[in-house]
């Protein structure tokens, strides 16, 4: 894995909804194997750009090149490249979770040789080789977003996109996704790229982060870089959140997010 | 060029029978739903039918009333099935099901068409239903393999058919509520203005004219003509099934370039 290969290039990347800007103008680039956090109040636009990162909304303007490829013009080999897991319950509860990783593993067209062994394998990553047969509306919201992220990842994607992956977990649960993501990226340089409200996880877990405020970004770096901004190193993350994205109450998303989320922690807690 | 054309082709083929299979696997793991759809057709021929059958107010020309309608029935519920079923599909919207279906390279079409073939699946309890009920009414069935084998072939089109409409009006409404209220709307009209229950000719002109443009008709008219002895069709099986496959192509081109709304 070189280091140094950009996986991820944004070039002023901007989606309007009617008169209103979600994403702005945005630029930024991520290397191979990193891990990038993308923080920011609900309303800040980071679904919206990762919904254009993953080809599922076309921006307004400005481009963005994914594993090399453009996302307006090369929408499905971009698409092949990639891992999804969104912010609600992306698998289905009424298969096994077997069943779940086979489906995917047929649309990505694996080579049919090695769809058991990957599903094995991938079962066993995410410590659910014993659950690989039950329904998975029985399996509790650690398990399902371990699933997710075996089905995301069952075809080897370059870059893993995942939107507010331990929203509405117990911090054990949320531990043991990080360990798996973690072990991803060791194993197969898998580049992860995630949006989350967890200034700690932001800390623990990124190379870099990028602080985004009314669809813009308003501070790239490492966490100590953003730290260190702000004039001394007696500053928090928390005081950069609060300093870059200004107070969250003036923003807080629309009636549609706010329900999803509410929704995607109820199913998984 | 050619090349590239079979591969899509191909590749469009395999996937919408990779959606199908997984929906047949839902199916497999919860039945509960085949059986309680079985029991709207039966409802429908015991009592309306039996009904309508004694009251003589139906002239079916050389065919007797309850045969008349068993195939309309199998219509009906073909499309009282079908046409409900986008919202699973809101459903999975509404989870990210959708969302992450749509950010893989799967063919569009192939998400739209593999759901509806499911449909088709689904309304097979129905038919078998039908059957049976025909058998002991006394309906004079055509149990010919060929015969059989074409109500088969078009009770899958037919909910591929609806499905994929009713898909096409999930991807515009987008929430359930709105879904199931244009559902009621449109199953109304599809239904009363078709041959499935009495035939066109009691019709006044005008809407004799509204059901020769609702393809539900020509469903009815091909499961007449091959699921009874001795029906004749009003025009032509191959004009019913050049219909049909007409309509749910279209369809099914309009559904897959609205389907990726669904995740913005």
């Amino acid at each position: 894995m070189d280091k140094s290969e950009v996986v991820l290039e944004i070039k002023a990347l901007t989606r309007r909804f009617g008169a209103h800007t979600a994403v702005d103008s945005l630029t930024l680039s991520v290397n191979a194997g990193e891990v990038f956090g993308l923080l920011g109040s609900n309303g800040a636009g980071k679904t919206t750009t990762i919904k254009m990162l993953t080809t599922l909304l076309p921006p307004s303007s400005g481009e963005a090149r994914v594993a090399g490829f453009s996302i307006t013009i090369q929408a499905v080999k971009v698409r092949g490249a990639i891992g999804y897991v969104p912010q609600s319950v992306s698998v289905d509860g009424s298969l096994t979770g077997y069943e779940n990783l086979l489906i995917f593993a047929k649309l990505y067209d694996l080579p049919h040789r090695e769809q058991q062994t990957r599903i094995r394998e991938a079962l066993e990553f995410m410590g659910l080789t014993a659950d690989g047969g039950r329904l998975v509306s029985e399996y509790s919201g650690g398990m399902v977003r371990r699933l997710e992220i075996a089905q995301s990842t069952l075809h080897r994607p370059r870059v893993l996109f995942l939107d507010e992956p331990t929203v509405g977990l117990d911090p054990i649960a949320r531990d043991a996704v990080w360990k798996h993501l973690v072990d991803l990226r060791t194993n197969y340089g898998t580049t992860l790229f995630f949006t989350t409200h967890y200034l700690e996880e932001a800390e623990s877990q990124c190379d870099r982060i990028a602080i985004m405020h009314l669809g813009k970004v308003a501070a790239l770096g490492t966490c100590k870089e953003l730290e260190m901004s702000l004039g001394d190193a007696r500053h928090t993350l928390n005081d950069v959140f609060v300093h870059y994205a200004g107070s969250a109450l003036d923003s807080g998303g629309t009636f549609r997010d706010v329900s999803a989320e509410r929704a995607t922690a109820l199913r998984l807690g | 060029m050619t090349n590239t054309f079979i591969h899509s082709l191909f590749g469009f083929v395999e996937k919408t029978f990779v959606i199908t299979e997984f929906e047949i696997r839902k199916l497999r793991h919860d039945f509960t739903e085949l059986i309680t759809r079985a029991l709207q057709p039966a409802l429908w021929l015991l009592i309306f039918g039996q009904v309508f059958s004694r009251s003589g107010a139906m002239h079916t020309g050389n065919i007797p009333y309850l045969d008349f309608i068993a195939p309309g029935i199998l219509a009906q519920s073909v499309l009282f099935v079908a046409i409900f079923y986008g919202i699973n599909v809101i459903w999975e919207r509404d989870l990210g099901i959708v969302q992450k279906f749509l950010a893989s390279p799967t063919p569009r079409a192939a998400l739209v068409v593999g759901k509806g073939f499911s449909a088709g699946v689904r309304t097979l309890s129905q038919a078998a239903v039908v059957y049976g009920l025909s058998l002991l009414l006394g309906v004079k069935v055509n149990w010919s393999p060929i015969a059989l084998l074409n109500v088969l072939l078009i009770v899958i089109l037919a909910a591929t058919l609806f499905s994929t409409f009713s898909l096409v009006v999930a991807c515009i409404v987008k929430t359930r509520e709105r879904f199931m209220g244009v559902g009621q709307v449109l199953t109304m009209p599809l239904f009363f203005a078709s041959n499935a229950i009495y035939p066109t000719a009691i019709m006044p002109g005008w809407l004799r004219t509204v059901s020769h443009l609702n393809p539900l008709t020509y469903v009815v008219d091909a499961l007449r003509t091959c699921m009874l002895v001795g029906s004749a069709s009003s025009f032509g099986l191959g004009y019913d099934y050049a219909v049909v496959l007409l309509c749910t192509t279209v369809l099914a081109l309009i559904g897959a370039r609205l389907y990726p709304q669904l995740a913005t």
